[in-house]
């Protein structure tokens, strides 16, 4: 199986490739099995790269061309635990929104399968890849298939609008990130990020270095969507056809801060080492304003698929503060936590493609006590919103206890209060649609449009659950978070990186995992739980009340502006995000500037 | 080596930008979007350039003549294909907005939002 890390990219590819050749003999259940199946063939690869990983770093190159002397010739795939993971994660993310498809299309034709398996294989290959030019091209490929797949509603002018300011805002970052590329390989003369951590280790960051840093940090944070480079996101997620949405919420905004994470760690911990502290506090800062941002525009929104696209970016900005400690306990936390609520997210988008397809409708005021008649779907809103609170069981929960240890360990208690705040508005914003469309609160029930009556056909309940049950697993699987530490551990090991990369040293082996404290630590339970009935207040406070009282008045007052700010902010307008790119590129500019001496 | 190469990268970087943000069509940002790219091909092509240097193709030169760095030349060409591939989708998704919107101005479009 010496092939096996080339597969998982190649395999989509191919029958990519062969699905458009026989898009006009092929029928649509065919094409359906044949997608499905390459999905399901692609999560399986990439698991078992996840356990060969697991091991010790499988480092693969294309083409025999192996290092010479202990320098890179060639183009590599060197796969690590994170990275195999977050690549399982989108193969099992596809499957299930290719299942899901099964139904949900009335009509759909080929190139919905080949755009969503170039997509994936764009994905998995920006995971695997070992090589910062590969990752860009790897980059550009899932982007330029996700940019199709977002305007794929061609009849919705809102899905075209939101697929061009994705498109625009997304390839200005990609040109940052290559010009950033650009630099470093005229500094070092490498484009494989071990080599280039090893050219750069020798001194201190001078400008150049510092500058290159910059334009790849903004070009992954458009990407990750986060503030104030999130203007696109809301527009293309909520507009993308249902089974996209999964994939995008799921995995991609993940992967913005995947590559920050793998860039930093191979290439810029060695000359950026003595300013970490610094740059800890531009990243945290930059994690805090997400998650709040991000939860509060949540809590504003209607528009459920808006809603839950809200709730990618805040969850985000979560993700980023775990990221932020620079640490690998809290990248660890981070992993899991991303790996968990990726699933929810893809589960959650599923679940609000069944509503729109029995209800005809995602406004939750359009859709209110419509959704009576459909139980299954109600019972999975509500689990998923508790995942997305991070309840003990759910995988988020144990991310989240992870993030919180390392961030107090690193002087950041105060972490804590901002995953309850921001667990609490994203649970509520979705708690508070469930009570109006599935039980009708808040008012009297909506007239009902034409639509397929429920209940709901298994094709789409079922990857709704199963993703579900993916993040419960998560977080009862014994032993899991000490593994997953230890693979943040190698994550973070520069020179074991480079030495494995260029000299094929094999790492340490997974057989001496750290034993993690099993059972769950009682103060974050304590807290998600806070959160949890937190959201279940903030959600139903204003949908059981007949009408407003004197205080609710005076508050509603109060935010209004704040509200109609926000909102007015997010305009969706592509000459607005663009400048927002802009803005925030000098403001990372000029924060690196004084944290970097 | 000039610097002239590096200051033209950055003035299109931002003449490009300028021209996405205040564009009042989508045809002309799809275009402010190549000129922004070109910047990269610019940007990528000086850091390879060497003066007085052939062309890559190690065939009957001596050893150790100077050449420019053709893996700078392959990155441009991938980039420019990249483009290539950008700049068609953007354009067909413009002619879709045309066609149901019969409008290719940005500002006509905040209103399709709730």
């Amino acid at each position: 199986m010496g092939a096996l890390p080339a597969l998982p990219v190649a395999v989509p590819l191919l029958v990519a490739a062969a699905l458009v050749g026989l898009a006009p003999v092929i029928r649509r259940r065919p094409a359906d099995a044949v997608a499905v199946a390459t999905a399901a063939t692609v999560a399986g690869l990439c698991a078992a790269l996840l356990l060969q990983a697991a091991g010790g770093p499988v480092v693969y190159w294309f083409g025999g061309w192996t290092p010479r002397q202990g320098i890179a010739l060639g183009v590599a795939f060197a796969i690590d635990p994170v990275g195999a993971g977050l690549a399982t994660l989108a193969g099992v993310l596809a499957t299930a929104a290719l299942v899901f498809s099964w139904r949900y299309f009335e009509a759909v034709g080929t190139l919905y399968h080949s755009l969503m398996l170039v997509f994936l294989a764009g994905i998995v290959g920006f995971c695997l890849s070992g090589d910062l030019f590969n990752m860009f091209v790897f980059y550009e490929l899932l982007s330029v298939s996700a940019y199709a797949l977002a305007g794929y509603r061609t009849e919705d002018p809102g899905s075209l609008q939101g697929a061009l300011n994705f498109a625009i805002t997304n390839s200005v970052g990609a040109f940052l990130v290559l010009a950033g590329i650009a630099l470093l390989y005229g500094r070092s003369g490498a484009l494989n990020l071990a080599q280039l951590g090893q050219a750069l280790a020798s001194g201190p960051a001078d400008r150049l270095v510092v500058v290159a840093f910059l334009l790849l940090l903004v070009g992954f944070f458009v990407k990750a969507a986060v503030v104030p480079f999130h203007f696109w996101l809301a527009d293309a997620y909520a507009m993308a056809p249902t089974p996209v949405g999964m994939l995008f919420a799921g995995v991609v905004s993940e992967l913005g801060l995947y590559a920050l994470a793998r860039v930093y760690w191979t290439v810029f911990s060695g000359p950026l080492a003595a300013d970490a502290g610094g740059l800890r506090a531009v990243l945290l800062g930059a994690g805090v304003v997400t998650a709040l941002v991000g939860g509060v525009m949540c809590v504003l929104q209607h528009h459920l698929t808006r809603l839950l696209a809200y709730a990618t970016v805040s969850h985000v900005g979560l993700t980023l503060t775990g990221l932020a400690l620079l640490g690998p306990a809290g990248l660890g936390g981070a992993v899991l936590y991303a790996v968990a609520d990726g699933l929810i997210k893809g589960s959650l988008f599923a679940s609000v493609g069944i509503v729109q397809y029995h209800l005809g409708s995602v406004d939750e005021l359009a859709l209110r006590g419509r959704g009576r008649h459909l139980p299954w779907t109600a019972t999975l809103v509500v689990l998923g919103a508790l995942g997305l609170a991070g309840v003990p069981p759910f995988g988020t929960f144990l991310g989240k206890a992870l993030m919180e240890e390392a961030a107090g360990a690193a002087g950041h208690a105060w972490l804590t209060a901002l995953f309850v705040v921001v667990a609490a508005l994203t649970a509520a914003a979705l708690l508070r649609a469930a009570g109006r469309v599935f039980l009708g609160l808040g008012g009297p029930p909506a007239r009902a449009v034409d639509a397929p009556p429920g209940p709901a056909h298994p094709t789409m309940l079922a990857p709704a659950a199963l993703l579900l049950a993916g993040a419960l697993a998560i977080g009862l699987v014994p032993g899991l978070a000490g593994r997953v530490e230890l693979a943040a551990a190698r994550f973070t090991d520069r020179p074991a990186y480079a030495a494995a990369v260029l000299q094929g040293a094999s790492g340490p082996g997974g057989a001496d995992a750290e034993s993690h404290p099993p059972g769950y630590p009682a103060g974050p339970a304590g807290w998600a739980t806070l959160a949890a009935v937190l959201g279940l207040a903030l959600g139903l406070w204003p949908l059981l009340r007949r009408r407003p009282s004197g205080p609710r008045r005076a508050t509603a007052r109060l935010w209004a502006p704040v509200g109609a700010a926000l909102r007015s902010l997010h305009n969706g307008h592509i000459g607005d995000s663009v400048t927002w790119l802009v803005v925030g590129m000098a403001a990372f500019g000029t924060l690196l500037a004084l944290v970097v001496r | 080596m000039s610097l002239l190469p590096y200051l033209i990268a950055a003035w299109l970087f931002l003449v490009g930008l300028y021209g996405i943000v205040t564009s009042r069509n989508l045809v002309h940002a799809v275009v402010c979007l190549s000129v922004v790219q070109s910047s990269t091909y610019i940007l990528l092509l000086a850091i390879g350039y060497e003066r007085g240097g052939t062309a890559p193709i190690f065939l009957d030169v001596r050893v150790g003549t100077r050449a420019v760095d053709p893996v700078v030349s392959a990155l441009t060409l991938t980039d420019i294909v990249v483009g290539a591939t950008v700049s068609a989708l953007l354009l067909a998704l413009a002619v879709q907005t045309y066609k149901r919107h019969g409008t290719l101005d940005p500002e006509e479009f905040r209103s399709v939002r709730d």
